[in-house]
């Protein structure tokens, strides 16, 4: 009990100071500065977005282009976050054979109803098809590659809690995943060679708020549409069909 | 939309308030759940908690009375200056993925101790206690 | 006004879903209560003109963490209080 309030009054004392420092910078304070002749950072990319690189979504134009090489290394960060996942729920082929042939209990798990069974196949394809839209049209309204692979990740969630028996193939998974991954570092790459500096975008990016503008950053996004939406998909993989080892 | 606008700069101190104040309160919450309780996936719970508080006190700094979100509509194309900051916006984007990530490398190690060890309690786990 | 009352609104369903989920024991109650957490933050950043943002927290916090938590909870154990339990003898009294 004592060491109960004695948490309770530090967390109140860093809440406070917490408080405090961010009062400093009072609530919908403009610090953004004259967009015109850009002082600051944010009047740059405000100013550049939609006047160099053609492209409505500022947020796009950031995460994608002036931000880009800090993306990659996120896309890096998932990628290790889903292989360590995977490695840590790692088990061997005969201990996988003996579990399914019953030596350890498993949970009875009773069919889905026929209502949530064709719910869920009508559903399917129109959730991939939002994906899709979503990460395809990330320059020009509010989303890209990451919601649009969250959410497609959600479609095969609902296959996979439905149907027991329905399973992606894993290889297709690892090599749409691979293969994306290098076509984003292999676009930098294209930049670093053409123009002097890693992914950057080419000298022709369309008029703004067309479906084809912002030169690279609509290709970019998809790749790491794809990606994310792959690899989301196998962390959900591994995390449902994962069953305790023999010896444990 | 003008009316909400109005809204927003009358009763401005009172915004900061709610926004900046759930904020630190969602991440005091999360610390308290991680410093006091026992259960793993309650640890786990704390730390995606504080995860949100950081990222609604991103967003709130980033936030400018009276204008809109960073995104250039037909007809708009020249409303720059009447934009919110979109920076903190990018930073919380890609934070929420990498929180998510984590959580879930997080989750399996839950999974893999309480294989190993049959506990999920901080305190039968020796190397985990404070 | 009625925006400024939703705002307050939402505020105390955040704070509140938060702190049922730090002191509830059944823990996929607890879990819900996350995702009850991720909804409304979802819903303020929207309205702090952060639509992004908000996709990104409604596809990614209301769906895929919480979908993980309860895979976590289904492997482990349900009761906060319970931190162990012989899968083997609940085996058999969920098959009597």
């Amino acid at each position: 009990m004592i060491k109960r309030s004695f948490v309770v009054f530090l967390l109140l004392v860093l809440g406070v100071a917490v408080y405090e420092a961010f009062r400093q910078a009072p609530f919908g304070q403009n610090r953004i500065g004259d967009v015109e002749n850009p002082q600051s950072v944010s009047a740059f990319y405000l100013k550049h977005s939609p006047e160099t690189l053609h492209t409505a979504n500022s947020v796009t134009a950031i995460v994608v282009n002036f931000r880009g090489f800090d993306t990659l290394g996120e896309v890096t960060v998932l990628f290790l976050a889903a292989t360590g996942l995977a490695s840590i729920l790692y088990r061997r082929k005969e201990e996988e054979e003996a579990a399914e042939k019953g030596h350890l209990p498993q949970r009875i798990q009773l069919p889905s109803s026929v209502l949530v069974r064709t719910g869920a196949k009508i559903l399917f394809p129109l959730i991939l098809m939002l994906g899709i839209y979503v990460f395809v049209h990330g320059h020009l309204t509010p989303g890209g590659g990451f919601q649009g692979g969250a959410i497609i990740a959600t479609g095969f969630l609902l296959m996979f809690i439905t149907y027991k028996r329905f399973n992606v193939n894993h290889n297709v998974l690892i090599w749409l995943e691979s293969l994306s991954g290098l076509a984003f570092v292999l676009t930098g790459v294209y930049g670093l060679i053409s123009y002097g500096s890693f992914l950057q975008n080419t000298g022709w990016t369309g008029r703004l708020n067309d479906l084809i503008s912002g030169g690279l950053i609509p290709l970019i996004y998809i790749f790491i549409g794809i990606k994310v939406g792959t690899e989301l998909t196998n962390v959900l993989d591994t995390l449902l069909h994962t069953k305790p080892r023999r010896n444990e | 939309m003008s009316n909400y606008q109005e809204i927003i700069s009358q009763y401005r101190p009172l915004l900061e308030i709610i926004v900046y104040g759930s904020a630190v309160a969602l991440i005091l919450i999360g610390l308290y759940a991680v410093l006091v309780k026992k259960h793993l996936v309650k640890l786990v719970i704390g730390l995606s908690l504080i995860d949100s508080g950081v990222n609604l006190l991103f967003v709130g700094v980033g936030y400018v009375t009276n204008h809109t979100a960073p995104i250039f509509s037909p007809g708009f194309e020249t409303a720059a200056d009447k934009m919110v900051d979109p920076v903190p916006q990018a930073l919380v984007l890609t934070a929420i993925v990498i929180g998510f990530a984590v959580t879930a490398l997080a989750l399996s190690l839950v999974i893999r101790l309480y294989r190993h060890h049959k506990t999920a309690n901080v305190e039968q786990l020796n190397r985990l206690r404070w | 006004m009625i925006l400024l009352i939703l705002l307050v609104v939402l505020a105390v369903v955040l704070l509140a879903a938060a702190v049922y989920a730090t002191i509830q024991k059944d823990l996929l109650y607890a879990v819900l209560a996350t995702g009850v957490v991720s909804l409304a933050l979802s819903v303020f950043f929207y309205l702090l003109q952060a639509p992004d943002v908000a996709i990104t927290e409604a596809a990614i916090g209301i769906a895929l963490t919480t979908i993980i938590f309860i895979i976590t909870i289904r492997n482990t154990t349900r009761d906060e209080d319970k931190y162990s339990e012989d899968m083997i003898n609940r085996f058999k009294t969920e098959k009597e």
